[in-house]
């Protein structure tokens, strides 16, 4: 095989894993941002999404559009979340929010296994979201799943930067994580804010997951648990709380794992996840403001 | 007085844990065991994460190794060379009785927490939780992996069961008397300082990391201690048992009844553990008469995180919150003697 062939089918590779961890860190980040909050049941709202557009596509509805309802499936399960569990400990120590979220993503999960039971189940993609293209006899694969993945993250993410730089919103959004009393003294409605950072954050999460089931094949009601812990190192090691952090780490997490199984000697690549969490860790201990913010001081 | 008293309190619970299995029936029995192992694993955690505050999330692992640790030593050793056959010449000609195999577990664990404590004790917040989590995931990864030692991925099978009702009483109540004696003494005093606040803990000399240092490593030697009694009570196991829905329910004990109580964790385990049996009783689909209703499988889970979130919401600090029962009796008798 050549290895130039090798290289540029790995950096797909990395690219496509990068997109999906970068969509979903960066709704970690943006609700640690704004609440301060370790948010477990981020990665379940990956899997409401997901069995809404299976649901709906099973009952005939077109694909596409069953995919932006699955989107606002997920959305409105942030906004519930928010408004059910989350709002009534909001201030609370940063451990009891940690555990509300904790519980609410058994709640879920549990949830989803009582609905739906808890065996996978497929996850039906139109023809056109399974061409494989080929090039250099083979050396180089990937389907449009891949480029639909790569492609709508990095729109997505691009108008999210948009979205918080140049709108009111997005400006306030930025504030409240900021300062949030400051926020809300010069007026701003920091519910609002927080409801639309959780409605955005979810949305990604839903979209990444249903590009996540695409390309898995299969949707489990457990199917958002590993993405999010990797979302966790992704979101830390890039900066918790930042926007532009968050992508970055995703991205550089993509990187890390598939030159870890990729180039790495094959004796490492089954501890592929530990290397992830010992990274993580080293990061907590040395930097733990992460690549993109100032080191704040969380150490004795 | 007193003295005799808690004697006499134990020699008649031992003599309950003895007779007892003769009376009720098996299924009673196990439950009890159950109860007092997660009193051993609730009431390790309880240190650290209650009293000192710094709340980990990667007890599951200790317990883990724990599990492993005694498994290994006490596998027969025909067993040793038909399941383990690459396992090392020091360790392959070891066959141990559960006691000795459960101590050198929990100490194993308090080792391993010294080292990994060192580091990341210097957290605090939710970084300590998130780090600790990563403690966890990487106990896994290294198990799932280091078959020569653990069967890999297969489940670790033949550790002898000898968990009776006796036996995990005691550890239960040995377990709870030291935390006891640990935390309503000036070292306790000194944890609870580090908790509240860690600058004044520290403007009165108080060494903040080693305070903390002492509560995780003396937590993870209970959770060794309780991995050992979980596995010779299951016999075989795998990683996939000591992970993410182990950690979730032990902290929904502990969480419910109070961390900074030691009722509260008794009275965790026991609530918790009553409850999710006769919502899985329920589970399978009842019978009333004409009416039916059908199974409902995982229903029980979806209630006992529905009450943790009502739990965090209502009475975040649990039930107990930071009172004992034995405080109560004693507020009454200085009323009624005043």
């Amino acid at each position: 095989m050549n290895s130039l062939e090798f290289t540029i089918q790995q950096i797909i590779n990395a690219v496509s894993l990068g997109s999906l961890y970068a969509m979903v860190a960066v709704g970690l980040s943006m609700v640690f941002g704004i609440l301060k909050m370790t948010n477990f049941a981020h990665g379940d709202m990956m899997m409401t999404g997901s069995y809404a557009t299976v649901l709906l596509s099973a009952l005939g509805v077109p694909f596409p559009i069953a995919i932006v309802a699955g989107i606002a499936v997920s959305a409105l399960t942030g906004i519930l979340a928010e408004r059910i569990a989350y709002r009534p400990v909001r201030g609370a120590p940063d451990v009891t929010l940690l555990l509300t979220s904790l519980a609410l993503t058994y709640v879920l999960e549990n949830l989803a296994i009582l609905i739906f039971s808890g065996s996978p189940r497929s996850f039906p993609t139109p023809d056109w979201m399974n061409e494989v293209f080929a090039f250099s006899d083979g050396a180089i694969t990937f389907t449009s799943v891949d480029i639909i993945s790569s492609t709508s993250a990095i729109l997505s993410l691009l108008g999210l930067g948009w979205f918080v730089s140049h709108t009111t919103t997005g400006l306030g959004m930025r504030a409240a994580a900021e300062d949030m009393a400051a926020a809300a003294l010069v007026g701003l409605d920091i519910n609002r804010l927080i409801v639309i950072a959780f409605a955005i954050a979810s949305g990604f999460a839903g979209l990444a997951g249903m590009l996540w089931a695409a390309q898995s094949g299969i949707i489990e009601p457990d199917m958002g648990f590993s993405p999010l812990l990797k979302a966790f190192v992704a979101a830390i090691v890039g900066g918790f709380g930042s926007i532009a952090g968050a992508v970055l780490g995703g991205y550089l997490l993509g990187a890390l794992e598939i030159l870890i199984v990729g180039f790495g000697p094959t004796e490492l690549s089954p501890y592929r996840d530990a290397i992830v969490f010992a990274l993580l860790i080293v990061f907590l201990l040395f930097r733990p403001g992460g690549i993109m913010q100032a080191n704040r001081e969380v150490k004795l | 007085m007193n003295r005799i008293l808690i004697l006499a309190g134990l020699a008649s619970l031992a003599l309950c844990a003895w007779v007892l299995p003769l009376i009720v029936s098996d299924y009673v029995v196990r439950l009890l065991i159950m109860v007092c192992i997660n009193i051993v694993l609730v009431g390790s955690m309880c240190l650290a994460n209650g009293f000192t505050g710094v709340f980990s999330l990667g007890q599951v692992g200790f317990v883990a190794i724990g599990a492993y640790v005694s498994g290994i030593l006490s596998l027969s050793l025909a067993d040793k060379a038909s399941y383990l056959p690459d396992l090392p010449m020091f360790l392959a000609h070891i066959e141990m009785a559960t006691l000795p195999a459960t101590l050198i577990a929990g100490l194993v664990c308090a080792a391993i927490a010294i080292v990994v404590g060192l580091p990341l004790m210097r957290l605090s917040g939710h970084h300590v939780s998130v780090a600790t989590m990563g403690f966890m995931i990487i106990v896994n990864v290294v198990i799932i992996n280091a078959d020569s030692f653990t069967r890999g991925a297969r489940t670790f099978t033949g550790v002898p069961t000898d968990m009776t009702l006796p036996w995990v009483v005691g550890w239960a109540v040995l377990a709870i008397f030291l935390l006891a004696r640990l935390i309503y003494s000036p070292i306790g005093l000194a944890l609870r300082s580090v908790r509240e606040d860690v600058i004044a803990a520290q403007a009165v000399g108080l060494p903040v990391l080693g305070t903390r240092l002492l509560a995780f490593s003396f937590g993870a030697f209970l959770a060794g201690v309780g991995g050992s009694l979980y596995g010779h009570y299951l016999g075989s196991f795998s990683a996939q048992t000591f992970f993410f829905p182990l950690m979730v329910s032990l902290i929904t004990m502990l969480v419910l009844g109070g961390m900074s109580s030691l009722s509260g964790v008794v009275t965790g385990v026991i609530v918790v553990t009553a409850l999710s049996e006769m919502l899985r009783n329920l589970e399978r689909g009842v019978h009333l008469g004409p009416v039916s209703i059908p199974p409902l499988f995982g229903a029980s889970q979806v209630v006992l995180g529905l009450l943790f979130i009502l739990v965090m919401i209502y009475r975040p600090r649990g039930l107990f919150e930071d009172r004992e029962i034995s405080s109560v009796f004693k507020r009454r008798k200085q009323r009624s003697n005043s």
